[in-house]
């Protein structure tokens, strides 16, 4: 049990090329579950290797509890990894791979058989103990994985994509089961994954990487409806929200540069205060459930033209072009649109976005 | 329609391609087959014929057809000739002396032991090491290893023979030029050491030609092994050699069997160093078969008989190393 702190993190692997990791500063508590999430190469793994001892940072302090481990070896860091693709030893069995991290604290045969058997039945792996691990089904590594991580009673668990590996449904029930496991044994985790369901669903806080830079650490709640950057407003939220380029158009409009996209909104007199240059460039963002259709002739803040159809099932979504933009719109399966409709849209106002262009940051209003 | 009776009227001529392929495969399998078991069985029939029968033309191919086999050969790798004379079995049989091919089979079997386990063991740490750490260096350091085996290794034959003359003299040339009394001393006490006629010599020698092979074929290995399982291994509190004694050898060892062969044939049938180097004593068994085709008429039976003696041990040991054989070989092809 312990909280981790990574003070101004950075790594980088060759004196050639960029950062890695980019001065990443993160504080975990005791029993948390973070989420690492972020797009294939932006570094995570290498951020967690670095928890982990595996790597050394190029700069940059980390704590585990209050002790800072800078320069101590992993072994002594008394943190259980478990790797995308489980790294379990092929010519041992499934028993000997899970009882594989007390055989180095010279346990008693006896208090090893124990736990390990304890482990097992709580990941319900009994019946395979005495297989080794080459033949047997994913998910069934997975666990074998899982019970070599916890059988050592760790400070924090690390854990990189470890539902990789696993069919759709399989991961769907292991992101639960997971989730109930770190709950009960109340250990610090660090999970990582480019999968932003998993994140949503698991974690009591995300933080997002792009490009060895932390974007935004919060609950799931917190970087969905409050996206702190650019990146995170993309990458957060299927389909991703919709970002239109535009500009403070005298005092009470955006639009955009051909003036097709124009809408007026009340808070402009405060976002206005709240830039240094009224020509600066913005991102307007809005999330397609936050738009609502108006099929009634001239009515809408703004009109477009529906240009795809995509039924989902329990919703529909269509792309509507106004000018040079394409908006997402979630609807109602009910309503039927076809191709070609002129349609009205109407944005919740109280759940737009706007960004500054250039240092692509969310500005409070 | 039209496209229907095109396909039933061409059809055929697929199938007789196939055909034609699979005879193919077959003729030229078997074909490399017998070319290249046919020199084995003639060794293995000509060593059970009687005299008479070696050298007879037409040749005879089918023991207990062709002629009665003997086992006189065999009985005769082991006894030497009365000196000059080639027939050995002219000699009364009590009188005759054992030869030297129990001593050298027994020098073989030793050289090439402790060649191929020091040999390989060094090979696969060096290995491990090219393939887990950074070092400066490596690719320069590696390409060297490999540049060792570019050269066909009778180029070297005399300047290993200078060096392996008499190392101590070379040493102690160099020591006499220092004005210290006791390093002059030791150069002296050392100045009559040769490596020529020793086992150490020769088992040096032969595991400087089997290194590089052993490093190159360990790091192809070792960089397919995920370097996740020493990580695991030591995030449990493990050090990197418990790790590597634990997780890593036991991976490796089908590897490390599939690269000791090659080490073994390499050992066991070198010729002409231990020819000049170790004519007088720890010499192996193939100067010994050298030397019994040397004076006067060849006698084939024996000789024959002797090759297969000789070829036993590494029919053992690759039968017995032949399912790790297979593994070590083909461990690229394991998903990870
Ligand atoms: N050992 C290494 N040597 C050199 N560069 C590396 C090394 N490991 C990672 N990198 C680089 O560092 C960057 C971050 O890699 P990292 O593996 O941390 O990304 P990631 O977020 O885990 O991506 P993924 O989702 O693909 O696993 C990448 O550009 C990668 O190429
Ligand atoms: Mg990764």
């Amino acid at each position: 049990m312990a909280e981790v702190k990574i003070k101004n993190l950075s790594k980088r692997f060759n004196l050639d090329s960029p950062l890695a990791v980019d001065g990443v500063n993160l504080d975990i508590a005791d029993g948390e579950f973070l989420v690492l999430l972020g797009p294939s190469g932006c570094g995570k793994t290498t951020t967690l290797r670095c928890i982990a001892g595996l790597e050394t940072q190029t700069e940059g302090e980390i704590y585990i509890g209050d002790q800072l481990v800078n320069g101590l070896p992993a072994g002594e860091r008394d943190i259980a990894f478990v790797f995308q693709f489980y790294a379990l030893y092929p010519h041992l069995s499934a028993y000997d791979n899970v009882a594989f991290p007390l055989r180095a604290q010279n346990l008693q045969k006896d208090e090893v058989d124990q736990r390990v058997q304890q482990v097992a039945k709580l990941l319900r792996i009994e019946k395979i103990l005495k297989r080794r691990p080459t033949g047997l089904p994913s998910g069934e590594q997975q666990r074998i994985a899982l019970g070599r991580a916890i059988i050592r009673r760790p400070q924090v668990f690390l854990m990189d994509e470890p539902l990789t590996n696993l069919d759709a449904a399989l991961r769907t029930d292991m992101r639960v089961e997971l989730k109930h496991l770190q709950a009960d044994m109340a250990t610090t985790m660090i999970y990582v994954t480019h999968d932003q369901t998993e994140a949503l669903s698991m974690a009591h806080r995300i933080a997002i990487m792009n490009l060895g830079v932390l974007q935004q650490v919060g609950t799931p709640l917190e970087v969905y409806n409050h996206p702190a950057t650019l990146f995170v407003a993309g990458f957060i939220g299927t389909p991703p929200m919709n970002l239109i380029n535009c500009h403070l158009n005298g005092s009470n409009s955006l639009s955009d540069e051909s003036g097709a996209f124009t809408i007026s909104i009340s808070e402009i007199q405060n976002l206005k205060s709240k830039i240094q240059n009224p020509n600066a460039p913005l991102m307007f963002g809005v999330r397609s459930e936050d738009i609502s259709v108006d099929t009634a002739e001239g009515a809408g803040e703004v009109r477009g033209e529906v240009i795809v159809r995509e039924p989902l099932g329990d919703e529909t979504i269509y792309e509507v072009e106004i000018g040079q933009n394409i908006i997402r719109v979630k609807t109602e399966p009910t309503l039927i649109l076809n191709t070609g409709d002129n349609v009205g849209l109407n944005f919740a106002h109280d759940r737009i976005h706007i960004f500054d262009a250039e240092s692509q940051k969310a500005i409070k209003f | 329609m039209t496209t229907n009776t095109q396909i039933t009227r061409t059809s055929n001529l697929p199938k007789i391609i196939h055909y034609a392929k699979e005879f193919l495969f077959w003729f030229v399998l078997i074909a490399t087959f017998l070319f290249s078991i046919f020199p084995l069985y003639w060794m293995f029939i000509t060593s059970l014929k009687p005299r008479t029968d070696v050298e007879m033309t037409p040749p005879t191919f089918m023991p207990f057809v062709d002629y009665q086999p003997t086992l006189d050969n065999y009985v005769d790798v082991f006894l030497k000739d009365r000196a000059g004379a080639g027939f050995a079995e002219a000699d009364q049989e009590a009188t005759r002396k054992i030869s030297e091919f129990p001593t050298t089979l027994t020098n073989s079997v030793i050289i090439t032991t402790v060649t191929t386990i020091l040999a390989v063991l060094m090979g696969t740490l060096a290995a491990y090491a090219f393939s887990r750490f950074q070092i400066k260096g490596e690719a320069d350091m590696r390409f060297f290893i490999l540049s060792t085996r570019m050269l066909p290794p009778v180029v070297v034959l005399i300047p290993v023979f200078l060096m392996f003359n008499q190392p101590g003299e070379l040493v102690n040339n160099a020591l006499q030029n220092i004005p210290i009394s006791f390093i002059q001393a030791f150069g002296e006490s050392i100045k009559d050491f040769s490596l020529r006629n020793s086992y150490i010599g020769i088992t040096l020698l032969y595991i400087t030609f089997g290194l590089p092979f052993v490093v190159w074929m360990m790091k192809g290995f070792f960089d397919e092994i995920p370097k996740e399982y020493e990580e695991a291994a030591m995030m449990d509190g493990y050090s990197r050699l418990e790790a590597i004694w634990k997780i890593v050898l036991p991976e490796a060892f089908p590897a490390m069997l599939a690269t000791s062969v090659f080490v073994v044939i390499t050992a066991w049938n070198e010729f002409v160093f231990v020819l000049l180097l170790n004519r007088d004593n720890a010499t192996t068994v193939p100067p010994f078969l050298f030397s019994i085709l040397g004076y006067g008429q060849v006698e084939w039976g024996r000789t024959a008989a002797t090759s297969v003696l000789f070829l036993i041990p590494i029919i053992v040991f690759t039968f017995l190393a032949r399912n790790h054989l297979l593994r070590g070989v083909t461990f690229g092809a394991v998903r990870r």
